[in-house]
């Protein structure tokens, strides 16, 4: 796969062709990813595409190593990391991250609404609470009050939040098992299935990272 | 043949320097007063004509309002974005500024663009390099500082071109740093380069893998240098002259460019002394008598610094977040730019990242043989530098102004560059054909927070309903760390036209302008300086040859060609007082071939000599016509 960056005969770099990340590396769009091997092709390619290398070629060939080691380093920082790696997948095979996707922020923002999110229902009760003891925190500092109890409640609270962020991690891993072994011969309603449940998964981690950006907010300010 | 020259050129906000790749060792090129530094001052002299480096800085003091120091600080900036640096520094703006307009610094009745400036600091650089090469250089790679956003980045490039230069590359100066320091040696692990200059402050972690030097974060202030330091100390020196002499004596000090920069003068010298005394003495004679005197220890120092200092911590924790490392997961720290000198930075940087930091590097000069090493890669590298391959990251993330205000991020600081975003606009209202983008760069969520780069029209979208063109708009970085835009739109397959307009940097066609300009001073510099040499050479071959005309030798060649020899004798004597270099250079080879017997005949005379027994130096052989034959220079094209 790697051939196509170059040419078979004089192996000159070549302009890009349009395919996905995974295809530029050579790999099956599979998620379970050996990052050592990618680092490893990274740095191969890296040595064979980068600009630098061609600061004394002639204009095309410098067009094209420009084009193709931004999107070598494109793909790498996508791949490399393991959320924005199943997010590619997803907007790939159709799915819009619809509660990040850019269209609700902006109306959001242009509205000046704050974004509706769905809570997920396990959560439900857990965010109520905690809204409830941020509001009575920020009540507090504005007095310049300062409660012990208060703020060991709301520690217990992130504290169970990050759990939960970092089980859903292993949720996503489950998944993305299930990805890989359905990608080649599995139906696509068994795909769709799976694509469905990892937005869920992704979805849930956001929400979560959000209320936990706000916490340590409420408690810095 | 002209060989192609690349050469490295730290063009730092204190002092400047160009260097380039000898054999297997990056080294300094010396400037024609023999020292491998040379000050970022620029001055007008009486006669109009510009002086660069240590030549230039007496002006500083003799006549402040016809010199300028540390004009990096004003590189791809807005007269909005400078207000503080004014009250800091004695830069004096054109009276006729117009508000969006790139700033212009008076220098005597002149103006000049920052970049201009620049430019000329790099042809003091390009012209040292060429007397030492004898030949022309027109390849560079210029440092910036990691944390140099777009707009400062193109301000570098443009005053590279205006001085002639074709800039090969922009590389971060960190990053050059750890590229001379891990030449000799195969690294590996993690390594932090902290970088305290004159006026910005950088710090980047790399990754060195087999020759890969992988930049996976870097932080930085491109206002926080020595620079600092020595305002602060200043400010405190007005503080105690008012003490001592009254409100109307400080004033009468601060109008006084000379005064203050006499007052600054002896503060560097101060600052400097501390780094290896526990105290040093101010003495300052101001005109009229009064004297300010005061001696600083090295406590009160500190004490006094540490504010200044203490502005690298944040940079360096993020720098280290955003690595995702820890200070014990640091194998190595490196230490560059002068202000790392002060013993308070060095400590500072030790308890930070818990490791001695090494110093055994010039920090005034690793940055420039960093840039060399690059340049020699760039050439297409040697034995030493083939394996190597630097893998940078922008500094600063990329945006764009959407909806309310807000800036959309579409690539993130640390991305390795080159890096790219492709986005997708649409129009508004029927039949609309241009659309506006606002690109940005920063870490803020609003667009107003954030620095503006540019504002883009893509012009010429086939009208068609609201909504239904599609342009993609492709940006990216380059290897510089310099914005690229291109556009298409989708639907008719057309190439969308794109009207730049640089919030805070010089159109290509200002730029062209200014380099013809320059290229007229420099055509005319270069040949001045052929001239020059050219006329040394033909002084040598004269002496030379009224001392052959003594040895015996002379009265051997036939009375034609003593004749022949004297025509072209009195020929170039009587050229070589002119400006024509053409004349001066045909008179000397002309000379020099007419010659040629006659340098024959003492060589065998000198023969025989010996072997009758005479000593050698009884002869003039030394000093004969061979001297009339110099090693034949470079040609110039």
């Amino acid at each position: 796969m790697r051939a196509v960056h170059f040419c078979n005969s004089c192996g000159k770099v070549q302009p890009p062709v349009p395919v996905d990340y995974f295809a530029f590396f050579g790999f099956p769009r599979k998620l379970n990813l050996d990052t050592a091997a990618l680092e490893k092709e990274f740095y191969a390619l890296s040595r064979r595409l980068h600009p630098d290398l061609f600061a004394q070629a002639n204009p095309e060939e410098r067009a094209f190593s420009l084009e193709q080691s931004s999107m070598l380093n494109d793909a790498y920082r996508t791949l490399k990391d393991p959320i924005k790696r199943t997010e590619y997948l997803l907007r790939l095979e159709g799915v819009e991250l619809e509660e990040q996707s850019k269209q609700a922020t902006e109306k959001a923002r242009a509205t000046g609404e704050l974004k509706k999110q769905v809570v997920p229902p396990d959560l439900l009760e857990e965010v109520f609470e905690l809204n409830m003891h941020l509001e009575e925190l920020r009540m507090q500092k504005k007095m310049g009050e300062d409660d012990p109890a208060l703020l060991e409640e709301i520690g217990k609270a992130k504290l169970s939040l990050e759990e939960k962020y970092d089980a859903l991690f292993n949720e996503l891993r489950t998944e993305w098992n299930n990805w890989d072994k359905f990608v080649d011969n599995g139906t696509e309603a068994d795909r769709r299935k799976i694509l469905d449940r990892m937005l869920d998964v992704l979805n849930r981690r956001n929400y979560i990272r959000n209320l936990v950006r706000d916490v340590n907010e409420a408690l810095e300010d | 043949m002209a060989t192609d020259y690349i050469v490295g050129i730290d063009l730092g906000t204190t002092n400047s320097l160009v260097a380039y790749m000898q054999g297997d060792s990056p080294v300094v090129i010396p400037g024609e007063d023999g020292l491998n530094l040379v000050p970022s001052v620029v001055a007008l002299d009486e006669k109009n004509q510009i002086v660069v480096g240590n030549a230039a800085r007496k002006y500083l003091i003799e006549t402040p309002e016809r010199a300028v120091y540390s004009v990096k600080r004003l590189m791809g900036r807005g007269v909005e974005d400078i207000q503080d640096e004014l009250k800091l520094f004695p830069f004096q703006l054109a009276d006729d500024l117009q508000s969006g307009e790139v700033i212009r610094i008076k220098l005597g009745e002149k103006t000049f663009t920052p970049p201009e400036v620049s430019a000329f600091i790099l042809r003091q650089l390009k012209r040292n390099a060429e007397r030492f090469f004898g030949a022309p250089v027109t390849q560079a790679v210029i440092t910036v500082p990691a944390y140099f956003n777009d707009a400062q980045r193109q301000a570098t490039k443009d005053a590279g071109r205006i001085a002639g230069l074709n800039v090969l590359r922009l590389v971060n100066e960190p990053t050059a740093a750890s590229l001379a320091y891990g030449l000799d040696k195969k690294k590996h692990g993690v390594v932090v380069v902290y970088d305290l200059g004159g006026g910005t402050f950088d710090i980047s972690i790399l990754k060195l893998h087999d020759g890969i030097f992988e930049v996976i974060a870097t932080n930085g202030d491109t206002h926080l240098g020595g620079d600092d330091i020595d305002n602060l100390l200043i400010a405190i020196a007005l503080d105690d002259i008012r003490g001592e002499f009254g409100l109307g004596f400080e004033n009468e000090v601060r109008r006084s460019g000379e005064a203050v920069a006499r007052i600054r003068q002896a503060v560097i010298e101060a600052k400097i002394a501390l780094s290896s005394q526990p105290a040093a003495r101010l003495d300052v004679d101001f005109p009229g008598g009064k004297k300010y005197q005061r001696e600083i220890s090295l406590e009160v120092f500190e004490q006094m610094i540490q504010p200044i200092i203490d502005r690298t911590v944040g940079p360096c924790k993020q720098a280290l977040k955003d690595a995702n490392l820890k200070p014990e997961q640091i194998d190595e720290v490196v230490l560059v730019g002068g202000s790392t000198r002060i013993p308070k930075v060095r400590r500072l940087v030790q308890d930070l990242f818990q490791r001695v930091p090494h110093t055994d590097l010039n920090p005034d000069e690793v940055v420039a043989l960093g840039a060399a090493v690059q340049a020699n890669i760039l050439g297409g590298g040697s034995d030493i530098t083939k394996e190597m391959l630097l893998l940078d990251v922008t500094p600063l993330s990329l945006g764009i102004e959407v909806a309310g205000g807000v800036t959309d991020k579409i690539i993130l600081r640390n991305s390795t560059v080159p890096a790219s975003a492709t986005q997708y606009y649409t129009t508004q209202v029927d039949g609309q054909t241009n659309v506006a983008i606002h690109v940005l760069q920063g870490e803020r969520e609003l667009a107003r927070d954030c620095r503006s780069l540019a504002r883009f029209d893509l012009k010429g979208i086939p009208p068609m309903p609201a909504g239904l063109p599609r342009i993609e708009v492709k940006f990216l970085i380059d290897a510089n760390g310099i914005l690229r835009v291109s556009a298409r739109e989708q639907r008719s397959g057309k190439e969308a036209e794109i009207d730049v307009q640089p919030t805070y940097g010089l159109t290509d066609e200002q730029v062209e302008n200014m380099l013809l300009e320059s290229f007229d001073y420099a055509e005319e510099d270069f040949r001045q300086r052929q001239v020059i040499e050219a006329r040394r050479e033909a002084d040598t071959i004269l002496t030379a040859l009224a001392k052959a005309k003594k040895n015996p030798a002379w009265q051997e060649l036939t009375s034609e060609e003593r004749s022949k020899v004297e025509t072209l004798e009195n020929a170039l004597v009587t050229v070589k007082d002119g400006d024509d270099y053409h004349a001066i250079r045909g008179g000397i080879d002309a000379l020099n071939e007419a010659t040629m017997r006659l340098a024959e005949l003492m060589m065998d005379m000198a023969v025989s000599t010996a072997l009758k027994g005479k000593a050698m130096n009884d002869t003039d052989l030394e000093e004969g016509p061979k001297a009339g034959h110099p090693v034949a220079k470079a040609e110039f094209e």
